[in-house]
């Protein structure tokens, strides 16, 4: 499988592909559009033997490709992949198929660039989840933000150009003093790979630093509370693709960069600091928990789920160092790391789906306000029923894929303390609350208007990613083992170097 | 030093500038007999002496090694060869946008072509100075065609001012970099840089330091840095666009030569003095430049105050004081001046018969009625921006790192901040491009064409891409040409 280069042409046939359909243009956007959904299905088959061929048993870094990029920065085009970035890699193959098929006929303004920018991001994201270089990673990061402004600039609601400058700045910033920090890396390491960063030691000033300029570029995009509010403006204006994007795959970047960057090249700093980030996701959880249920707009309430469910990707990430200095040992810390990665790939699903959702009543009434629904069942019966199973996977209801993560990590923080997992537990009231209440408005009751009353329900093409998807949420909640087992051994070494020292004894 | 016998083939270092210095008259005399009539040749016969010129300095000018002539006056070397091979594709670049400009607006004159060639031999007498009265020289030669090459739509009242005001307040810079000089050769004894380059080393007497302070004001005058950038926002938005392009763009090249041969290279042994000298400038220009812009409402302006934000960064390079950062500041200088090439290139062909496209506002929906122009604003503007994958963040990225190695960790997060308030004003042109609806009729109408120069701004984009993608070879170039 080595000589297929199969990770660079997962990130740069969905570029190409992007480019082709900006030059097929908007007066041949019926090709346009079967060359971006064959690209998209493609890039998802693609996936597959990477999938099939993967190793679960070792952490080291698999399907390599090398090159010499810049030799004056002794950077290198590096990609491989391991337990953690493969799901990722997976999900977004996955997670843009629907947008394009979504896209199908609402989109009429300028299609051709709508259908580019979703190709074009696509690649870039799969070259972030790939790139092994840190400088490679960054160019993918910092590139992404580019469609992703015209995406939410060009196609967006009212107030899109205040939401999409506002991400753009708020992420550049972030990611400026990440550069910083990596060019500092650099300067000490004498070049840009990932692993070399891993291995330098460094002392608990620097670490802590380095720590902090990480943290700044990762929690914007995760996002945390309190850098989190460009998230519900962008979602909101956002076309329901650039939504599902988002929420889907740019956020899962922030989570990625902390198990990826910030635990194991700042592994004492984390252990000094972790406090600030258990408490950060604490405060996500339950505080931004409490702020979804009194939203009126649905797009908002599922932007400040997902900073929510977000907060448990940050709190299985870092609570295995409250189990260290509880306990005494790393057992658990595992399960907590598990259950933010499965925690991620549920809510890329999970949140996809609810964002599509959405979508699908707003093309037909073009309102997201709750008060414009109700009673959407009568006239939608498979639309509420889709719509119910990713609601009861948000609330993290057993066997839908919501529960695995949360459920993880909630047995984690009991490991240790009690009193993180009684807050972190209450996710599963409040999650409950704001969905199932907005399920209750939206879906059940009486008719609520004569808009409702004529709603149609689902065509071939919604029911088609919409179910594809709610089997992916129930597969994944009924049996996770796979998931798990893909990333057991990445997850094991991850812990290892995160509780491991880095300073000079 | 026994000297070698003068044969022809021994000129051959120096044969950009005796070709060129050619060339000026007889383009001069050309255009004094075609006349009134014919109008354009003298602008192809000046594009056919730039790809000549290129041509003969490929062939003859090469030096492997570095090579002084005329008693040391005159220093041939390989960065030399490529600042001037950059010189001419740059200003045939920037001739080539603004023809048609100018040809609508009934100032397409043959002294434009002459002023723009004798300001490029002024630039390469600059590239290759080895002694203070060279580098004089070269300041001088480029400095007054530029003075006339802003006044010289005479008829045009703001441009006469812009001129005015450049050069009262440019002959005091020269006044002052003579004035500097003056002191140093009277303390050392040498007008060569080679001797000072020896000669000079720590600790400095105060006269030294005094006349170097008078220099760096002069340079400082010259970039456009904080405090001494007052000229620069009105000579770029009073001139005629075209102008303003020419003058925007390839004198870059001549300023980083000042500062590479006259204070790296000759004034090596003060160079803890001169840095200092020159960080808190640094860090007013990309305050300022960066802040003052954002409020701007004429794109010129704008871009004249992006300008001086950009300058800021190549001055850090500067500061830097080490080889990383010298080819640090060349690498920036040269990726910003094909950037603002494009730039301003845009602004000319969105320009038409009766209407300048030099207010924001006029880029509303660019996009609707352009989509090749729009697009590639777009890209310059990301990269002027610093954002991957064009090249200007390779440029930002390699001041960064020169200013970690050489320890200046708070230059560098007051430039990283600066980077991100920066990428505010240009996102805002995107905004108006891609979002907004058009303004008004006038600037809705379909533009003119202008098919070379389209060809020619969508390779110039072509290249911010290319080279953001691949900088390996330009970068590695740039680390080679600053030993």
């Amino acid at each position: 499988m080595q000589g297929l280069h199969l990770l660079s042409v997962l990130i740069w046939l969905p570029v190409a592909s992007g480019i082709l359909v900006l030059l097929l243009g908007d007066r041949s956007i019926v090709l346009g559009r079967w060359v971006a959904l064959a690209a998209s299905l493609a890039t998802l088959v693609l996936s597959f033997p990477l999938l099939a061929h993967f190793d679960s048993s070792t952490a080291a870094f698999q399907f390599i490709e090398r090159a010499r990029w810049i030799s004056a920065f002794h950077a290198d085009y590096y990609l491989g992949v391991d337990g953690i970035s493969l799901p990722l890699i997976v999900l977004t193959a996955l997670m843009t198929i629907p947008v394009v098929i979504a896209g199908w006929r609402v989109i009429q303004n300028r299609p051709a660039q709508y259908y580019a920018a979703f190709l074009i991001m696509e690649g870039l994201m799969i070259g972030v989840f790939a790139a092994l270089d840190s400088l490679l990673f960054y160019f993918f990061w910092e590139a992404m933000l580019i469609p992703m402004f015209l995406i939410i600039g060009i196609w967006g609601g009212p107030r899109r150009v205040y939401a999409t400058i506002k991400f753009f700045l708020y992420t550049f910033l972030g990611s400026v003093f990440m550069l910083v920090a990596l060019i500092y890396l650099y300067v000490k390491a004498g070049n840009y790979e990932i692993a070399s960063f891993q291995a330098l030691p460094l002392t608990l000033t620097e670490q802590r630093w380095i720590f902090l300029a990480f943290l700044l570029a990762f929690a914007v995009k995760v996002p945390m509370w309190p850098v989190h509010t460009w998230l519900p403006d962008a979602h909101v204006e956002a076309p329901t693709g650039g939504s599902v994007i988002l929420a889907a795959i740019m956020l899962k970047m922030g989570g990625y960069g902390f198990l990826r960057f910030s635990l194991p090249i700042a592994p004492d700093a984390s252990r000094q600091l972790y406090l600030l980030i258990v408490a950060l996701s604490l405060i996500a959880v339950i505080y931004i928990g409490f702020v979804a249920i009194v939203q009126s707009d649905m797009k908002k309430l599922i932007a400040y789920s997902s900073i929510s469910h977000m907060g448990f990707v940050t709190l299985g990430a870092f609570v295995v160092y409250a189990i260290v200095i509880s306990t005494g040992t790393v057992q658990g810390g595992t399960m907590g790391m598990e259950g933010a990665m499965a925690q991620m790939i549920s809510h890329g699903l999970v949140s996809g789906a609810l964002f599509l959702c959405v979508g699908v009543l707003y093309d037909r009434v073009h309102s997201r306000e709750i008060t414009a629904y109700g009673g959407v069942v009568s006239t939608m019966p498979k639309f509420a029923t889709l719509m119910v199973i990713f609601a009861l996977a948000n609330s993290g209801v057993p066997i839908t894929s919501g529960f695995v993560g949360e459920f993880l990590v909630i047995l984690a923080s009991f490991r240790a303390s009690f009193w993180y997992a009684l807050l972190a537990a209450l996710t599963l009231i409040l999650g409950a609350a704001y969905t199932l209440w907005l399920v209750k408005r939206v879906i059940f009751g009486p008719v609520a208007n004569d808009n409702v009353a004529k709603l149609e329900d689902l065509n071939g093409r919604e029911f088609l990613i919409l179910g594809a998807l709610a089997v992916a949420v129930l597969a994944m909640g009924i049996w996770p083992y796979p998931l798990i087992n893909l990333m057991g051994a990445t997850v094991h070494h991850l812990v290892t170097q995160a509780v491991a020292t880095k300073l000079p004894l | 030093m026994p000297q070698p016998m003068l044969t022809w083939s021994s000129f051959a270092p120096a044969i950009a500038e005796i070709y060129l210095a050619i060339a000026v008259c007889v383009v001069l005399m050309v255009e004094v007999f075609a006349g009134e009539k014919r109008r354009g040749l003298t602008g192809t016969l000046t594009l056919l002496v730039l790809v000549v010129g290129a041509a003969l300095l490929l062939a003859y000018g090469r030096v492997s090694a570095r090579v002084t002539l005329f008693d040391g006056m005159f220093v041939a070397d390989e960065l030399g060869f490529v600042l001037k091979l950059a010189g001419f594709l740059f200003l045939a670049v920037a001739l080539l946008y603004s023809r048609a400009y100018m040809e609508v607006r009934g100032i397409l004159r043959g002294e434009y072509y002459v002023l723009a060639l004798t300001a490029l031999l002024g630039i390469f007498v600059l590239v290759s100075a080895n002694s203070l009265l060279t580098v004089y020289i070269g300041v001088e030669l480029l400095a007054l065609s530029v003075y006339a090459i802003i006044a010289f739509d005479r008829d045009n009242p703001v441009a006469a001012e812009s001129a005015m005001k450049y050069f009262v307040l440019s002959a005091i810079a020269s006044g002052s970099l003579l004035y500097g000089m003056s002191m140093v050769y009277g303390l050392t004894g040498t007008l060569e840089l080679d001797r000072l380059a020896v000669d000079l080393h720590g600790p400095l007497s105060p006269g030294v330091v005094l006349g170097l302070a008078f220099i760096v004001v002069a340079v400082a005058f010259k970039l456009g840095a904080v405090p001494f950038h007052m000229w620069l926002p009105d000579v770029y938005q009073g001139a005629p666009t075209s102008v303003t392009l020419l003058v925007s763009s390839v004198p870059q090249v001549a300023y980083f030569s000042l500062v590479i041969r006259l204070l790296a290279y000759g004034l090596n042994g003060a160079t803890p003095e001169w840095t200092q000298m020159l960080a808190p400038l640094a860090v007013l220009t990309l305050i300022l430049g960066n802040v003052v812009a954002i409020v701007q409402t004429n794109l010129k302006r704008m871009l004249a105050y992006s300008t001086i934000g950009n300058v800021g960064f190549i001055v850090l390079g500067f500061v830097a004081g080490t080889a990383e950062g010298y080819s640090a500041s060349l690498y920036y200088t040269l990726v910003y001046v094909v950037m603002v090439l494009g730039s301003f290139g845009v602004i000319l062909l969105a320009s038409r018969k009766g209407f300048e496209a030099d207010q924001l506002d006029d880029y509303k929906g660019l996009y609707a009625r352009d989509p090749l122009l729009a697009l590639v604003m777009l890209s310059l503007m990301f990269s002027t921006a610093g954002v991957p994958p064009f090249v200007g963040f390779w440029a930002k990225l390699r001041i960064f790192q020169a200013l970690w190695s050489s320890h200046h960790p708070y230059l560098l997060v007051v430039a990283a901040a600066m980077s991100v308030v920066g990428a505010f004003y240009y996102l805002r042109v995107v905004k108006l491009m891609y979002f907004d609806a058009p303004a008004s009729a006038a600037s809705a109408a379909a533009p003119e064409r202008g098919t070379a120069a389209r060809v020619a701004l969508a390779l110039n984009a072509l290249a911010v891409f290319v080279l953001g993608v691949l900088p390996g070879p330009l970068l590695s170039l740039c680390e080679r040409l600053i030993r």
